[in-house]
């Protein structure tokens, strides 16, 4: 089953698992496209030039090869990039961009050929208006070429291996020493707060100071107000230590 | 429910990296044939991640840790979910049996696609015969816009010279050409068929107006000597193109089918493929023959092997689409 919320497209596999895909937006579609039309005529550039000793031999065929390379290239850079490499082209690889099965499944070389070959109804009147027009006003931003192929781009993130060893640390933590309020603290503590206590502590070195000086006050206020701890466990702590000492309480029993 | 993450991490993580390593390794080498232990032990880890990721299901959509295991079983699922056998180029086996057989089983939209163009035809050669101003609208071509005689002609005292050291660049137009309006014959079906159905029409016209023009004028030898070497493998390539174009519109209206336009479009698109690709070659040999033999009249060359060349292509042709690879659909 597939789908739609803002920017991501959301599939859920017979199993019932969920994973989401978030997809590109037509500006850095357009962006990867004006790339691989200046890769793509730089190759046959190159292609044309590497061939131009033949052109004293015979121009008639010289001029013929050189218009069939353009022609080529033009016509099948794309399909063969895309097929290679998995549905990036080096336009898309450089922006990060991938296209993908509408259904999460595995791309089929004729879905990439199809999104391909129906380039010149997307290219009409000029420059991909159509195709253009039609992905701003379809659901998952698809041109005419991607709904024939049932195909999507989407923005490919970067996965790094996760680790919370930044987070939690090797640190006494003087809240844990207290085990009835720490047991107190995950029973009133909702899941949905824990992850995003956990979100604000992997995400910290992003926010600006002062932001981050008011996110830790709110959440440490909060906790606090929930379960007050001793003063001798809270003292000299500050807030974002404090909730350090927090999430450590509510993911590592 | 709120997990020991720390926990959960460590032991996960050997598992998650083994997945990501097999999983590299196919997209690597998409060729790629697991053993059946392989293919177990694959299987188990995307479901051991797919149940990892369903514990993350309270956590922030944009985690890190939610995002890396969207990841890992976006790719497995993609993995094991394919829908067609992945089988290795066989440019022999396509020609002979793949691309003859995808005709016949999509045989209608090819008639449809014929019975357009006749239409056209029909179109081109009344609009002519009833009103000769006409012949300016629909021929757009300046070297038809003569009489048929002042054509013949020339070409019979020799306008072949003129393409003496052009012949190459002639033939590339030529093709890029056909190849270019078979393509678009085909992406318009996205139009729901309307646009096809004009291409397919419009080139009916022409044909019709020439036609008519012509044999009206007494030079149908001419006619079939000048059009059947090349017309014989380039109208039916873009009556290829059409089919091929009907055949995406058909799948997007959805006449008689309970699946949605999805899996209809799914279910038609290696079939367009082999189509779109066999009017692609049929439009090369067409350009090479439009080029270097159609280009040149008698006296320079008989008609009779003009049009006995173009006959035989023709029966060629319809002798491979109609029986090449019986039996082995």
């Amino acid at each position: 089953m597939t789908t739609y919320e803002g920017s991501i497209l959301t599939i859920q596999t017979p199993e019932g698992v969920t994973f989401r895909l978030p997809l590109a937006s037509p500006v850095t579609r357009m962006l990867a496209c004006c790339l691989d039309l200046l890769i793509s005529g730089g190759i046959a550039a190159m292609i044309t030039q590497f061939l131009a000793p033949l052109a004293p031999i015979s121009m008639d065929y010289y001029a013929a090869i050189t218009a069939l390379i353009y022609f080529a290239v033009n016509l099948l850079y794309s399909m063969v990039t895309e097929i290679v490499w998995r549905g990036q082209t080096p336009g898309k690889r450089i922006l990060k961009l991938r296209v993908v099965d509408s259904q999460g499944l595995r791309l089929d070389a004729s879905q990439l050929i199809i999104r391909n070959l129906l380039r010149p109804a997307d290219m009409l009147p000029v420059f991909y208006l159509l195709g253009g027009m039609v992905s701003i006003y379809q659901r998952f931003g698809q041109r005419l070429g991607d709904i024939a192929a049932g195909t999507v781009v989407i923005r490919v993130l970067d996965h790094k291996q996760p680790s919370l060893d930044n987070v939690f640390g090797a640190k006494f933590n003087s809240l844990a020493e207290h085990g009835h309020l720490a047991a107190r603290l995950r029973q009133k503590v909702t899941p949905h707060l824990a992850s995003l206590t956990l979100e604000a502590l992997l995400r910290r070195d992003a926010l600006e100071p002062q932001a981050r000086l008011e996110l830790f006050g709110e959440l440490a206020g909060y906790f606090k107000s929930q379960v007050p701890f001793p003063p001798e466990a809270v003292e000299q702590l500050a807030d974002e230590q404090y909730v350090r000492n927090v999430a450590e309480i509510l993911f590592r029993r | 429910m709120i997990i020991d993450l720390a926990r959960f991490v460590q032991v996960g993580r050997p598992h998650w990296e083994s997945l990501e390593q097999m999983l590299t390794r196919l997209e690597n080498d998409p060729q790629q044939r697991m053993p059946v232990t392989e293919s177990i032990r694959f299987h188990s880890l995307y479901q051991r991640a797919a149940a990892d990721l369903a514990r993350m299901e309270p956590f922030a959509s944009d985690s890190d840790l939610r995002s890396y295991l969207e990841n890992l079983v976006s790719r497995a699922y993609g993995e094991m979910q394919e829908r067609t056998s992945r089988g290795r180029l066989r440019p022999w086996h396509w020609l002979a049996v793949t691309l003859p057989v995808t005709f016949r089983r999509r045989v209608t939209a090819f008639q449809l696609a014929v019975l357009l163009t006749l239409a056209g035809c029909a179109f081109g050669a009344l609009a002519v015969s009833m009103d000769k101003e006409a012949k300016a609208v629909v021929l757009p071509f300046a070297h038809l816009q003569g009489t048929p005689a002042e054509r013949v002609a020339q070409e019979e005292s020799g306008r072949s010279k003129e393409l003496e050291g052009k012949k190459g660049n002639f033939a590339a137009q030529l093709m890029q050409n056909n190849i270019r309006v078979s393509i678009t014959a085909m992406a318009l079906g996205m139009t729901y068929g309307i646009g096809t159905i004009i291409v397919l029409f419009y080139n009916g016209v022409v044909l019709g107006a020439v036609a008519y023009d012509y044999i009206s004028s007494g030079f149908s030898t001419f006619l079939f000597a000048w059009l059947l070497p090349h017309g014989a493998t380039e109208i039916p390539a873009i009556l290829l193109g059409g089919q091929a174009g009907l055949l995406i519109a058909h799948a997007l209206i959805g006449w008689g089918s309970r699946d949605n336009r999805r899996e209809r479009m799914r279910a038609v698109a290696p079939d367009i493929v082999t189509i779109i690709s066999g009017a692609a070659l049929l439009l090369v040999w067409a350009g090479i023959v439009e080029s270097f033999f159609s280009q040149y009249h008698a006296p320079v060359l008989p008609y009779s092997v003009k049009i006995g060349f173009g006959m035989l292509e023709l029966i060629l042709l319809t002798l491979y689409l109609t029986f090449a690879g019986r039996g082995q659909e």
